[in-house]
């Protein structure tokens, strides 16, 4: 287990190691994040939707198609000079190589997310107050999932034309349960509702969290091995 | 002409004939629905669309789409090609399905609820399920190589598989408008004799219009995976 657990920490530490070092795909999501969010300001009518009514909904949106975005570049960089080959030869469990390229993917799509949510409430003038820690719970929780799938299919993409098209439409799918309840949790956090309100939806995120996790490690070797 | 060939003709012509059959059957279907059926009291003569909307989704929902993600698990455990063939006909059959679902539904809930469309649950889990077919054929038709098409397609079918559950608990929090089951419940069914038989042959020919899909689309991808394997040979 310890081994395992090394390994994977050997892939995520190369992947963000390699990202840290060019920032391209990092900064293109945030900056994409930023530009949603701006988008999301010009298309609605500030005189007659509150901004609070909005707000879960705009979080969400600009969350599910940054994710995307940030998830699409984890199997794509291996494809040049044959380096997933390489990392397929290398001595590690297929475990261990789906858990790195997660725990890579999950820190990526985090980092961009920490971007986000600050310029979220600078852009909307919210007041976020005691809903932060819940609303930070709820980000963790659907990531967990999402990413996990996310993980998988961009393997998958990464091997087919138009990977940056594929992403997105098998997986969308598969983000809007976690999504559906992440919204049902930022509603009542948002409007200061007590915690019975809240942990329904966080149940559900953790429930989804261990199934596709799970799923996610079991099924990575038929995607990888041929 | 290979075996391979020979037996991909074979099928496709049995493909043909059932569907044949199944499409008379279909149109024997509505006629018995909209001449020897009673009207129903409340809806009158839109409830005649129930005849073709409730078998399709039966159907899709019980038989075509699980048999999908199915062939989808044994074929990653096997690794058998004609399961990886049966998954990709039943997918697109489930499609169609799918389709016939989506498109009566609301041609029904316009005169009787008022509207085209609703966030219902039901409503809701099949398009979902419409859309996880559709990024099914989309990721299939960007693979060249047949085995990671197959192992991939099985991995999304058996993902979607688990999917589904959540969908249903994540959409059922809504309360639905969509009429609850007449048929398939745990007392017994609570529709007119008349009615009843309308319904069940019209279950039987969606059956057999699955049936008459999917062996002719199995045919055509046999002949297909044969014509690839005479030009690679």
């Amino acid at each position: 287990m310890g081994r395992a657990l090394r390994h994977a920490l050997a892939i995520a530490g190369k992947d963000l190691r390699m990202e840290l070092r060019t920032r391209t795909s990092l900064l293109s999501a945030a900056v994409f994040a930023a530009l949603v969010l701006m988008v999301f300001n010009f298309a609605r009518d500030p005189t007659a939707v509150a901004t609070v009514d909005l707000a879960p909904s705009i979080l969400w949106v600009t969350v599910t198609f940054a994710s995307v975005v940030a998830m699409n570049r984890a199997f794509t960089v291996e494809r040049e000079n044959g380096a997933f080959d390489g990392l397929l030869l290398a001595p590690v469990s297929r475990e261990s190589l789906y858990l790195g390229k997660y725990l890579a993917n999950l820190a990526f799509v985090l980092i961009v997310e920490a971007i986000t949510l600050p310029l979220f409430v600078l852009f909307f003038n919210l007041d976020l107050g005691g809903a932060l820690p819940g609303l930070l719970l709820t980000l963790l929780l659907a990531t967990i999932g999402f990413v996990a799938v996310g993980t998988v299919f961009s393997a998958m993409v990464a091997k087919t034309r138009f990977a940056e098209l594929m992403l997105p439409i098998l997986l969308l799918p598969f983000m809007v349960p976690p999504l559906i309840f992440a919204v049902k949790t930022t509603v009542p956090l948002f409007a200061g509702r007590p915690l019975s309100d809240v942990l329904p939806g966080l149940r559900f995120l953790a429930l989804y969290d261990v199934a596709f996790v799970t799923l996610s490690v079991l099924l990575f070797s038929a995607v990888v091995d041929e | 002409m290979t075996p391979d060939a020979a037996r991909a003709r074979s099928l496709m012509t049995r493909g043909v004939v059932l569907t044949v059959l199944a499409l008379i059957g279909q149109a024997a279907v509505m006629l018995l629905a909209i001449q020897f059926t009673p009207v129903e009291a409340r809806q009158g003569m839109a409830q005649k669309i129930f005849y073709v909307h409730v078998p399709a989704a039966v159907i899709a929902l019980w038989v075509a789409v699980p048999l999908t993600a199915f062939a989808g698990l044994l074929y990653l455990w096997l690794h058998d090609p004609r399961l990886d063939r049966f998954a990709a006909a039943s997918a697109e059959v489930s499609t169609v399905l799918c389709g016939i679902v989506l498109a009566t539904g609301p041609i029904w809930g316009k005169p009787i609820w008022g509207t085209w469309w609703t966030w219902d649950g039901r409503l809701t889990l099949t398009l979902f399920l419409f859309f996880l077919l559709l990024g099914y054929h989309t990721l299939r038709a960007a693979i060249r190589d047949p085995g990671d098409r197959a192992r991939f397609s099985a991995v999304l079918g058996v993902m979607g598989l688990v999917l589904v559950p959540f969908i249903h608990l994540s959409v059922y929090l809504w309360r639905g408008l969509h009429p609850q089951p007449v048929v398939l419940k745990p007392s017994a069914p609570s529709l007119p004799p008349e009615m009843l038989r309308t319904l069940l042959s019209g279950f039987a020919v969606a059956f057999l219009l699955y049936l008459g899909f999917v062996t002719l689309r199995y045919g055509i991808q046999l002949a297909r995976d044969a014509r690839e394997a005479a030009h690679a040979g």
